[in-house]
């Protein structure tokens, strides 16, 4: 079966006909073009898929598109304003919080949804927020700082 | 002073010139190329171990609306495989299939759901076979050969002796001996495996996109298994999500891809789920060792004794190479003599395993350095000086042909041990804490390369235009390691030029020069040599250009990046006037830098297989680790990592610190928790929740002391930075649990059943002590 879904998405109004079934995941990736959201599991095991909605951090992977409708989901596409890096964007580059970049994203979109909640979070609470998103490539140790670097640049006014 | 000067990013905290894509979701990574009508391809894979095929009916698939092509066996006859020497895979299973999971067919249709469909409709019909899935049941007398040119499913055996060894034990005051072994372990690297293949029907030509390390090896193989001339195929390396090895070989995906994308006429994409990512395999083998070592009383090393068995799987892949590291790489980090080595490469129906991170090291450095942790209390000797009554001086060769010209191991064990503490708290910390320390090392590329064609080992080309923008041509792959920024940096620094002047583009075979791959950490030094021989060369025209329109000499030119000057009085000549003035000749310049290896890094002839090893460089790794141990549960937490890496030259701080955190951070996985586990051959562990990758919450702080050594043949003075750091956390923790527990664990990996076990057995060895526990200390 199908429906129409109605949604914000990153900012903007969007209406698709999609079928029930459909992954929130693929109705981003595959339906609306959006692949910086990525796949990386087979369902639920390592957070490269987290997206916002209503600005809290969610797997795609594990949600259904249709659930969606009539809220407001922002994916990592969303965070720069006028082409610039946001808060985050800009901590995970420039402290090399990324390597290979495929767990980016969704390390990025958790890092923005604790952020949004949490202006000053300690280390533990970057620990707490990202303990679901597996990164292979840095050992977390630099995506600690660039969380905390996020959250300096956000402290000095900037968004995340 | 506004005195213009060259720009200068070597050594310093570079971000990835790259980043900017990654951060923003703008990289695009195999599975991301969404061509408007292409097709969904699936593979159908074996559910035997071990069997013969009698047929593959796909009848009923190929009647399902939708479906576009089917590929089995019948449509490829040819193997594929990395080494020239063994390639012995079909990229669809013909006659027998040898592991569970190896591909059978495969269908392109028009969605997902389609070729889900298709598979169901496919049967395979079988005489099942006897199947093997340790190394030992394989080596069996009355085993069936799992390949008919592989007797005793033996890969390669490997025998060395230098030196005499027997003489060497006859003297030594102390001999022990050790057993280990290593479970197989996987990459496991974020992005899945993926293709995307496009088939021009009408010029016979075909573009693959491809999540490899290896472009121009998957080249090879393509124009192998289709049977098409090379100039035929385009590769395109698009973004890659971590690779840690198992993309260094042609993996099926792309070669299946490929199949279906000219049988359907069309483009067909290709993207395999995160278990058959784990399948597709490549990793590191499970590994048995036997090792003994001879010592004088002093702790100098006088004869080793060292047997190997890997288990590798149902292919050959990289396997001769892999056992053949495990023996040569006992070299090159301590002044070893009358050294005896054993290896047996096993074929076995398991996945395939490869080339993972630390190829073929890792293991037998896990052996070596617990071993000697354990002599080192024996002869009243601490563990940082027992290393340090081995040390080599370089320059030299050892006694298996390998070539060191630096050495900053010295510099390692200094930087550990003062970082950490050692000498005030080892042996002082609470009961349940401990200290451990190891040390490693490895090769900054391997000296011959794979394909031995005769031409350089590397090749890299500047394209400089009226714009003054300089793009930097290679096929050095990029997976996330920042070999492109890197590059990017080398070539800026010749020039004196800030980094925005260049752009890079790689991995796209229509465009870049070849280039042998992102392997045996081998591009910085090998390519990032190269390219400073290309900006070298683009600098000597654009100063001979100046030259002519200063009317001076070329010698009295001062290059100063953006300002080209005969002399301090000179205004000079801006970078634009003179590109503008070298355009005057040839217009557009093309420049081209090459990179050979010395023949004397090429290895050894002493024994069959002894260029394997042979590198350029050698880079070095000191690490302690510290643990807490809880009795109670038998949960090992690492509290905290100290490592000193000697890359020669830090090219850049950021990246080297990620590289070498990634690599400790990665042992401390294949220590603690990951493990590729089978059930009569089927993979019990192919997802990442029964897959234990550490996770944020379980890893600690890593202090990372850079060590340059100044390598002479190395770019800037460089080695490698990705891999030499993994092998000693794993000593290094088993040491810090030994610390702290009086437990030796010499099985990987060392999880909380293991601990909890060992402490129970303790506890009913001993009850009459029970309570008492202690650290081992004073034991």
């Amino acid at each position: 079966m199908a429906r129409i879904l109605q949604l914000m998405l990153n900012g903007r109004a969007r209406r698709d006909a999609i079928p029930d079934n459909l992954l929130l995941l693929d109705y981003l990736r595959e339906t609306v073009g959006l692949t910086g959201t990525k796949t990386g599991c087979d369902g639920g095991e390592c957070g490269a898929c987290t997206v916002l909605i209503d600005n809290q951090p969610c797997l795609s992977c594990l949600t259904l598109a249709a659930v969606v409708d009539g809220l407001k989901v922002d994916t990592v596409e969303s965070l720069a304003t006028d082409g610039r890096l946001s808060a985050v964007q800009r901590g995970f580059h420039e402290k090399l919080g990324s390597q290979c970049g495929y767990c980016t994203p969704g390390f990025i979109m958790a890092s923005a949804g604790l952020l949004r909640r949490n202006k000053h979070p300690s280390e533990d609470e970057i620990r707490e927020a990202l303990g679901s998103n597996i990164c292979r490539c840095t050992g977390y140790v630099k995506i600690i700082e660039a969380v905390k670097h996020a959250a300096e640049l956000c402290a000095a006014g900037a968004s995340p | 002073m506004n005195e213009i000067a060259p720009a200068h990013t070597i050594g310093a905290y570079v971000p990835m010139v790259d980043g900017p894509e990654k951060v923003s979701g703008r990289a695009k990574y195999t599975a991301d190329f969404i061509a408007p009508g292409m097709l969904a391809g699936r593979i159908f894979r074996s559910p035997y171990s071990h069997a013969e095929i009698l047929e593959v009916d796909i009848s009923a698939a190929a009647k399902l609306p939708g479906v576009k092509a089917i590929v089995t066996g019948a449509d490829c006859a040819s193997t594929f495989g990395v080494l020239p020497i063994a390639r012995s895979e079909h990229p669809l299973a013909r006659e027998r299939v040898r592991y569970s999971g190896e591909p059978v067919a495969a269908v392109a249709a028009v969605d997902d759901a389609t070729a889900k469909e298709a598979l169901r409709r496919i049967k395979l019909k079988v005489r099942e076979l006897p199947a093997y899935h340790s190394a030992h049941a394989a080596m069996a007398v009355d085993a069936v050969d799992i390949h008919a040119h592989r007797p005793h499913n033996i890969e390669r055996d490997v025998y060395f002796e230098l030196g005499d060894v027997a003489a060497g034990f006859a003297a030594a005051d102390l001999v022990r001996e050790g057993t280990y072994n290593c479970a197989e372990v996987c990459q496991n690297q974020m992005e899945m495996h993926a293709a995307l293949a496009d088939y021009d029907a009408v010029r016979d030509r075909i573009t693959v996109h491809a999540s490899t390390q290896v472009p121009y090896y998957v080249h090879l193989m393509l124009s192998q298994t289709l049977g098409m001339d090379m100039s035929r195929i385009r590769v395109i390396k698009p973004h890659v999500g971590g690779g840690f090895g198992c993309r260094t070989e042609a993996l099926n995906v792309e070669l299946i891809a490929a199949l279906l994308a000219r049988k359907s006429g069309g483009c067909v994409r290709i993207m395999v789920n995160r278990e058959e990512t784990f399948i597709t395999h490549r990793g590191r083998p499970e590994t048995d060792i036997h090792l003994k070592i001879g010592m004088r009383k002093d702790g100098r090393i006088i004869a080793v004794e060292c047997e190997c068995i890997q288990r590798g799987g149902a292919h050959s892949g990289y396997g001769i190479v892999t056992i053949l590291y495990a023996g040569s790489m006992l070299y090159a980090i301590y002044d070893l003599h009358n050294v005896k080595y054993l290896g047996k490469r096993v074929l076995t129906n398991t996945p395939p395993c490869g080339a993972f991170r630390g190829h073929g090291t890792v293991d037998i450095r896990f052996a070596f350095e617990s071993l000697l942790d354990e002599m080192a209390p024996a002869l009243g000797i601490d563990p940082f000086a027992l290393r340090r009554a081995n040390l080599m001086s370089a320059p030299t060769f050892t006694d298996n042909d390998l070539m060191v010209n630096s050495y900053g191991l010295p510099q390692c064990l200094d930087w550990v041990e003062a970082a950490s503490g050692w000498r005030a708290r080892k042996g002082k910390l609470p009961r349940g804490k401990g200290l451990g320390m190891a040390c490693s090392h490895y090769i900054s590329g391997a000296s011959k390369p794979v394909n031995w064609t005769g031409e350089p080992h590397a090749t890299v080309k500047l394209k400089l235009d009226f714009d003054g923008s300089i793009v930097l041509l290679t096929g050095a792959a990029d997976i996330g390691q920042g070999s492109s920024t890197i590059l990017v940096q080398s070539v800026a620094e010749v020039l004196g030029l800030d980094l925005s002047r260049i752009r890079i583009i790689s991995g796209d075979s229509d465009v870049v020069p070849k280039d042998n791959g992102s392997y045996s950490s081998r591009v910085t030094f090998i390519v990032g040599n190269a390219a400073i021989d290309a900006a070298n060369n683009l600098k000597a025209m654009l100063i001979a250009a100046a030259a002519r329109k200063l009317e001076a000499k070329p010698g009295e030119i001062e290059c100063l990046g953006e300002l080209y000057r005969a002399g301090a009085q000179d205004k000079g000549l801006t970078f634009s006037e003179v590109v503008t003035e070298a355009l005057k000749d040839s217009g557009t310049i093309t420049v081209t830098g090459t990179y050979s290896t010395l023949p004397e890094s090429h290895g050894g002839k002493k024994y069959r297989g002894a260029a394997i090893g042979g590198s350029m460089g050698y880079s070095y790794s000191a690490q302690v680790v510290e643990v807490s141990v809880d009795e109670e549960t038998g949960v090992v937490t690492v509290d905290r990592v100290w490592v000193a890496h000697d890359c020669g030259k830090a090219l850049n701080r950021l990246t080297v610190e990620g590289q070498v955190q990634g690599s400790v951070w990665m042992g401390m996985g294949q220590a603690m928790s990951e493990e590729a586990a089978y059930h009569d051959g089927l993979m019990l562990t192919a997802n990442m929740l029964d897959y234990r990758v550490p996770t944020i919450q379980d890893s600690p702080p890593i202090e990372v002391g850079i060590v340059e050594s100044n390598d002479p043949h190395g770019p800037f003075g460089a080695k490698e930075a990705g891999e030499g750091s993994l092998a000693a956390f794993l000593p290094a923790l088993t040491n810090a649990i030994a610390d702290a527990t009086g437990l030796r664990f010499n099985d990987l990996p060392v999880t909380p059943d293991r601990v909890f076990a060992a402490l129970e057995r303790r506890r009913r060895a001993a009850p009459s002590r029970r309570g008492e526990g202690g650290n081992g200390r004073g034991a």
